[in-house]
């Protein structure tokens, strides 16, 4: 087993990583930019190595640099968290060339995934359902047409190389399809990836269902469960919840199955996410991609499973044999406290004046920053993830009322108040919402 | 005579007009990127743009004067 790790990101899933690398008696090493000199999982961390300016390139996305910083602290692993690296194979091809182990699965693997479209097809051919779409990369507007008249409007345009949300669009016409083409296009292009651009069948009422899978050192791939994340504002996700309200378990039992299969097309090592969506009426669902990597709402699969999935990827990328529990007990959901409007969604970066977490029973929160640090407008506007453990559904929405109610935050707009309004309304609480929900909510 | 003014800490992404343009109530006059999302800075009057205080690259505050329509 290796004894050090240095966490190839910031905020609090640096924080969150660095706690159980520290718990197993490793060594944590941070490394951060200018923006960042402040924050918790700085100070939290065994050793923390400057990176340079706030800007991503010259600092968290400059591999350069972090290897550099994995030399010159003796870190012996790399934990890349979400975003940023995780799912960049070149980067981790340089982390194995170097010597270092890579926490996660091999680079091979996150290639055949991250590219959607190759993702696509290598899903349909292991039997696992996937949505019409387009086989090929679709390389201008004209393409664009032609596929969007094949496969039936409304389309789903997205980038191949893309994730979280970024440069999706929605077609419901030929109009439509030019501006989200041209919107997926320039996305492509400025936040990275390939420029490569889907198409893709959009169900106009589903849910977003993922489910967690483990690729263990033995060969074998498990399934902890499934996560709804329906919940979505510029179809990035706000709420995740498990198990998922809006699934019988015959259903269930067939997204853990073809997850599993989807795990073992690609000799899946580590923790991984299969996405699906599922309309919910037919209780049908299809593929929709696979994150080759730690997931921001894993929290709530490990408070139904008890199993820290953070520790699993450490021992599976150490080659040790782990028997993760698969059984589930109770409900669980997250809430993202982003630093943006309650209203609009636009972000509202700002120095943080009053910062109470809540606690009690079944409560857990995941921060990135404490009372006196800057939000500021470089990275993503996450800043923590209240989470909720209830016996059932209902324990965990009357948890979340309390401790969305005792959550102080003063200084950055936060979407606080947002959380609130969900959780009294009928939708959400009822359990048969769908992606839709927020613009409803906003309408 | 309108003052355009920031509503948020952000990065000029792109800056769409220049001092002298000539603009209508809904034009697109710059970008900002903040928290990786694009914000688009719309003017809600016609007129000519009689001042410019950005410059993309710029990291502006929130209230932080953009444009001067008038």
């Amino acid at each position: 087993m290796f004894e050090s790790v240095l966490v190839a990101n910031r905020g609090e899933i640096a924080r969150r990583i660095i706690r159980t690398v520290q718990r197993m008696g490793l060594r944590a090493i941070a490394v951060y930019s200018e923006a960042d000199a402040d924050l918790p999982f700085v100070r939290e961390a065994d050793e923390a190595i400057p990176l340079g300016p706030a800007n991503p390139a010259q600092s968290y996305l400059d591999a350069a640099k972090v290897l550099e910083a994995a030399r010159v602290s003796g870190a012996q692993a790399v934990h890349p968290g979400y975003g940023f690296f995780s799912e960049n194979a070149g980067f981790a091809r340089a982390v194995i060339d170097a010597g270092l182990t890579w926490i996660g699965p091999s680079p091979e693997a996150i290639e055949q995934m991250g590219d959607k479209i190759n993702a696509r097809n290598l899903m349909e051919a292991a039997g696992v359902p996937v949505a019409a779409g387009t086989r090929e990369p679709v390389t201008d507007l004209e393409e664009a047409v032609a596929a969007a008249a094949g496969i039936g409007y409304p389309v789903m345009v997205k980038t191949a190389g893309g994730g979280g949300g970024i440069g999706m669009g929605v077609a419901h016409d030929e109009a439509g399809l030019a501006k989200a083409f041209e919107q997926a296009s320039r996305a492509a292009s400025r936040f990275g990836g390939t420029s490569a651009i889907l198409l893709e069948r959009y169900i106009e009422r589903a849910r977003h269902v993922e489910v967690q899978i483990l690729g263990l050192a033995d060969g074998t791939v498990v399934a902890l469960g499934e996560r709804d994340c329906s919940v979505q504002r510029r179809h990035q996700k706000v709420v995740e919840e498990t198990p998922s309200p809006g699934i019988t378990q015959e259903l269930r039992e067939r997204m853990l199955a073809a997850a599993v299969r989807a795990g073992e097309a690609v000799g899946y090592l580590g923790a991984g996410t299969v996405e699906c969506l599922v309309d919910a009426d037919k209780q049908d669902f299809v593929f929709l991609e696979m994150n080759t990597r730690l997931q921001v709402e894993h929290p709530v699969t490990e408070l139904v499973t008890g199993v820290d999935l953070v520790e699993q990827q450490l021992l599976i990328a150490a080659g040790e044999k782990t028997a993760p529990s698969v059984a589930v007990r109770g409900h669980a959901i997250e809430f993202r406290v982003y630093a943006e409007d309650p209203k609009r969604f636009f972000p509202g970066p700002g120095t943080i004046d009053v910062w109470v977490e809540p606690s009690g029973e079944g409560v857990r929160v995941d921060s990135g920053y404490a009372e006196g640090n800057t939000v500021t407008p470089f990275y993503d506007p996450l800043m923590a993830k209240l989470c909720v453990f209830g016996r059932t559904r209902a324990e965990a929405l009357e948890r979340a009322r309390a401790a969305v109610a005792d959550f102080k935050v003063v200084g950055p707009k936060n979407n606080l108040p947002f959380c609130a309004e969900l959780l009294e309304h009928p939708e959400f609480v009822g359990g048969g919402y769908d992606t839709g929900l927020v613009a409803r909510m906003r309408a | 005579m309108a003052e355009v003014r920031a509503e948020m800490v952000a990065n000029v992404w792109k800056v769409l007009v220049a001092q002298g343009d000539t603009v209508e109530d809904g034009d697109t006059l710059v970008i900002l990127e903040s928290m990786k999302m694009e914000i688009p800075v719309i003017a809600e009057d016609d007129g000519v743009i009689t001042e410019l205080k950005v410059a993309e690259g710029d990291v502006i505050q929130e209230g932080d004067l953009i444009a001067v329509i008038d």
